[in-house]
Order: C-alpha cells, then sequence, then structure tokens
C-alpha cells in the first residue's frame, strides 16, 4: 500500500514585515491554498497548525485559532510546536491522520509575526536557561552560522566570494517570485559592501526574521483520484527525527558539543534527509531541485552536502559552475530562499513545500525548474528539531 | 587584578584560579560521558542510564575548531560599554572530552592572529560589567 499522500492545494500570505496578527497572515494562506485544491473549508476534516513560543503567539494555540478564524466547522484539531519543524510536523501529523484512515483531507496553516533585530531570549536573571546564558556572554545567532562558515573555509577552502555567490544566485531566484520579501538583484561586490555581522559572514550573507504564513490541503490518493486529481504531486516522505547522541556540531543555543569520549560523533543535519530518502525509497541521484535552510549563505553548502546532491567540500563548486542556479542540473533554492524570504518560523518549512508543489505542477514562472519531478526540503532549528520532506510527481 | 575579588558571571561554572583557570564539567561515573555545564541528573548517552555524576575541571587547552566575531552589539542580557567593541568567539575543541566549547576570544587577540587548528588556552578576563568570564587565547608557546 502506498504511503503517499496527495498535496491538492498550496498558498502563502506573501512575507514582509507586516506589523499585523499572524492569524491574519495564516487565513490569507489557508485561503489562498483552499481555493487552490477546489476543496470546499466544509469539507476539511483535520487543521493541523504549526505554532511558536516566541513572537506573536504567546495566549494561542495556532491550530484552533485558524480554525477559528475560518469559521468553526467542526474538524478536529492539532497544533504543532517543533522550532523550525513545526511546519513539517504538523504536515506529518495531518498524513498521520489521512494514512490511518481517519480522515481523508486536511488542511496545515503556519503563520508568524516577527520582531525586528536580533531574537532575543526572555528577560530576567536566568542561569539555567541556556538561552539566556549563550546572550549573556555574547553569543548570537549569526554567530553560530560565523563559526560553520569559518569551518568550511578552514577545510574546503571555501571563500568569502563564494559565500556571496549564493546570495547573488537566490537573489536572482526570488526576483519574480511574488510571495518574496526581497526582490532586488545583488551582485558579489554589494554583499561584500555589506557590514560584517559575524566573520566571515556580512549582513547580506545572513537572513532576516519576516512576517508570512503558509497553507496545505491535503488527502488520501483516494479522495484526489475521486476529485479528478491523481496527478496532484505526492508526499513521498517526511523525516522529523531528533539528533542521535553525541552531536558532532555546537548547535544554538548551547555553548558545547555533547562529549563524545563515550559514543560516537553524528551530524544532524545529515541525519534528516537520510531518513527521508529512505521513507520515499528514493536517492538524492533522482532529485530534481531542493529547497534548504539558508540561515546564512554558508550554510546552503553545508546542506547541499548533507543532502548528498555532492561530496563533502563540493558545494562551492557546484554553486561556482552554476549548477545550484534555475538553468543548472540541481537548482537549490528556487523560491529565493529565506535569503528572499527571510524566517517565519513556524511558516516557513511549509513554504518550502508549497515552491515544490507550484514546481512539479510547472507553475513556477520564470523560476520554474524544467521538467521538475522530485523536490527535497531541509530545515533545521532549536532544540534537536529539524525536518526534510521529500515532493513527487 | 585579583580574581578573588570578582564575581563570576555564572556561578559554579570555572574555576576562579586566575593563573590556571578551568571550566567545572561533570563526568557520568558509568560511562565517562563529559557535561558542560555540570548541572546534569540523567546521562544523556542512550546507551547509559548513569544518575551519578563527578565535578571535573575540564581541559583547559584544546585546537581551535573555528572562530567568528561579534561585529554588533548582541542584545540583553549581554551587557557592553558605549562604543561597542567587536569581540571575537572561539570554538575550541578538547581532545580529552571529545567535546567543543565556545567562549569569547581574549581582548586584544584579533581575528587575523586566529586559524583554525591552533592550540588555544583559557582565561578568565571580566566582561564590561565586571563579571569575570571565561575566554579562550593562543595557547603560550604559540604553534605546536
Amino acid at each position: 500500500m502506498s504511503r503517499d499522500i496527495a498535496i491538492l492545494g498550496v498558498g502563502m500570505h506573501p512575507w514582509g514585515k507586516w506589523g499585523r496578527n499572524f492569524v491574519e497572515y495564516g487565513v490569507v494562506a489557508a485561503r489562498a491554498a483552499l481555493a487552490d485544491s477546489g476543496v470546499d473549508w466544509r469539507m476539511v476534516q483535520f487543521v493541523s497548525g504549526a505554532a511558536t513560543m516566541r513572537c506573536g503567539y504567546p495566549g494561542y494555540v495556532a491550530g484552533a485559532t485558524f480554525a477559528q478564524a475560518l469559521g468553526w466547522q467542526g474538524a478536529q484539531v492539532n497544533t504543532s510546536y517543533a522550532a523550525c519543524a513545526s511546519g513539517s510536523q504538523a504536515l506529518a501529523a495531518a498524513r498521520s491522520k489521512i494514512l490511518s484512515g481517519e480522515c481523508e483531507v486536511a488542511l496545515v496553516v503556519g503563520a508568524d509575526t516577527t520582531p525586528k533585530g536580533f531574537l532575543a531570549p526572555q528577560k530576567g536573571e536566568r542561569p539555567d536557561d541556556p538561552d539566556w546564558v549563550r546572550f549573556r556572554i555574547g553569543v548570537t545567532n549569526p554567530a553560530y552560522f560565523g563559526l560553520y562558515a569559518r569551518r568550511r573555509m578552514a577545510l574546503y577552502g571555501d571563500t568569502q566570494e563564494d559565500f556571496a555567490l549564493v546570495k547573488v544566485k537566490n537573489a536572482e531566484h526570488g526576483l519574480e517570485n511574488p510571495n518574496a520579501r526581497y526582490r532586488k538583484k545583488f551582485s558579489r561586490e554589494e554583499v561584500a559592501a555589506s557590514a560584517m555581522v559575524a566573520d566571515p559572514l556580512r549582513l547580506m550573507d545572513i537572513c532576516a526574521t519576516s512576517d508570512g504564513g503558509a497553507a496545505l490541503v491535503v488527502s488520501s490518493l483516494d479522495f484526489a483520484r475521486r476529485h479528478g486529481r491523481q496527478d496532484a504531486p505526492r508526499i513521498a516522505a517526511i523525516s522529523t527525527v531528533t539528533p542521535t547522541f553525541a552531536t558532532d556540531t555546537v548547535e544554538m543555543p548551547d555553548l558545547a558539543t555533547d562529549s563524545a569520549a563515550a559514543a560516537q560523533p553524528h551530524r544532524f543535519r545529515a541525519a534528516l534527509p537520510r531518513k527521508a530518502y529512505e521513507e520515499a525509497g528514493i536517492g538524492p541521484e533522482e532529485v530534481s531541485l531542493a529547497e534548504v535552510y539558508d540561515l546564512s549563505t554558508a550554510l546552503e553548502l553545508d546542506w547541499i552536502e548533507d543532502l548528498q546532491l555532492c561530496q563533502r567540500g563540493e558545494a562551492a563548486r557546484l554553486t561556482r559552475d552554476g549548477a545550484t542556479r534555475v538553468g543548472g542540473r540541481l537548482p537549490v533554492n528556487a523560491s529565493g530562499g529565506l535569503a528572499c524570504f527571510g524566517e517565519a518560523v513556524p511558516a516557513q518549512a511549509l513554504a518550502q513545500v508549497c515552491e515544490l508543489t507550484w514546481q512539479l505542477r510547472g507553475q513556477a514562472g520564470a523560476r520554474q525548474v524544467r521538467d521538475a519531478k522530485v523536490g527535497i526540503t531541509a530545515n533545521q532549528g532549536l532544540f534537536g528539531h529539524g525536518s526534510s520532506v521529500i515532493v513527487k510527481r | 587584578m585579583d580574581a578573588n575579588n570578582k564575581t563570576p558571571v555564572l556561578e559554579g561554572w570555572f574555576t576562579l584560579d586566575e593563573a590556571a583557570p578551568h571550566l567545572l564539567g561533570a563526568r557520568c561515573s558509568a560511562c565517562g560521558t563529559y557535561y558542560f555545564p555540570k548541572q546534569i541528573s540523567f546521562c544523556r548517552n542512550p546507551d547509559c542510564s548513569g544518575e551519578r555524576f563527578e565535578e571535573v575541571r575540564l581541559s583547559r587547552t584544546g585546537t581551535l575548531w573555528s572562530y567568528t566575531n561579534a561585529a554588533y552589539k548582541p542584545p540583553e542580557p549581554y551587557v557592553a560599554n558605549e562604543p561597542f567593541q567587536p569581540f571575537g568567539i572561539a570554538a575550541v575543541e578538547l581532545e580529552k572530552e571529545r567535546m567543543i566549547v565556545l567562549g569569547q576570544v581574549a581582548s586584544g587577540v584579533g581575528l587575523d592572529a586566529l586559524r583554525v587548528g591552533m592550540p588555544m588556552e583559557l582565561e578568565l578576563e571580566a566582561l564590561d560589567d565586571g563579571k569575570l568570564v571565561w575566554k579562550w587565547k593562543p595557547a603560550a608557546g604559540g604553534a605546536r
């Protein structure tokens, strides 16, 4: 029996800094996804919301909040919180309901509203909270990205110019994406002229935080067939594994890795897609395009390798050769990525799946990847959360 | 500077021996896994059910895994004088513990003095609010 589900509809609220409540972004995205799917809201049997604990959320429970705003109609409801993987876990909840036969069609929604500047911890004197401790000694999110980037330079000979090329490419991809927040071309010189934030990374190497919303309508394959949508793109895998002890990389918000004194070190970012490939029965050589979490330009290069799209240390060369551009043999972040969107935490993993859906349907306009058949996403966030989703047609 | 008159930024995270300071970690009595910080009640090694830990002084020297800097003033609870002076951040790999520990780079050490793989050692220094913190600096004696 197939473990796939169908993606009937996708929708987004454009990313930006709109200064409104997250509910509005979620509802706009949900209504767009419903309209795209042709499924009437009354037919939706399960509403799965993606949440965050920061920013605009305190006091809200995402799933029920979106369901109420759309008009409570008695559907089952769920809320998932998993940092940057919240969207994928909300999608996984919907898939489980569908595959278990508890429902046939579900709506998955994620949205966020964000403050300006650095993400900062809760106030007060709280030495037991690792997030508070690392800010107390001056270690912000970009510092981690800077450490990873410098490590690449030392291990593989990557240069700041290589990192800038990632920004130049993603900026070009996002130019004509109506949902992207930043739609402006950048040259390598402009990236190099932007302010240093966490050496070797400059302002234009690091993603912003944004407001935005994304939604999907998903169903059983049987439901899709009955509604004439047997050709709809399918979700072939959703990986939301935890890291395996001992972690080999210092991750936010920690100040130290696990000790590998009594256990082998493992790389979390590589484990996420490994599980997805295994679940889908699809190999990296079959991938047409990837949407990865480019919190920094250099991190996109790490992801390309973690997705096994090239050997370790070769991602910069792949980028220099133009392979990762739309039109190249393996486009990465055809949407423009976080470079053009900025991060809207609970919406971002769903936005990645929206992009793959448009690409696999051939509806991506100027950024269309030719003959896209298999797409993969990857993201990672705080507290050992991450995800990788495979979409195929 | 007499470290004994200074307050550590985090109580119990490091020794106040200014000549040769150590970070204070924990070691699982059952499997030998190290922890930093030391607040741990249950061993996180999935194959170990250890619940007893000894406080240990972590190695005060290691190898530079990577480095960066804070070119902008971090948000609260970080405290900094005006005008803000950028500072370095180092990730140092401890050989015996097989773990990587972050810390600021000693003031006066520019990023151009650092290179991945070089030996580093721990020192104590005051933050702008006078509280003591651990920092990493190139090990005395230079490259191995």
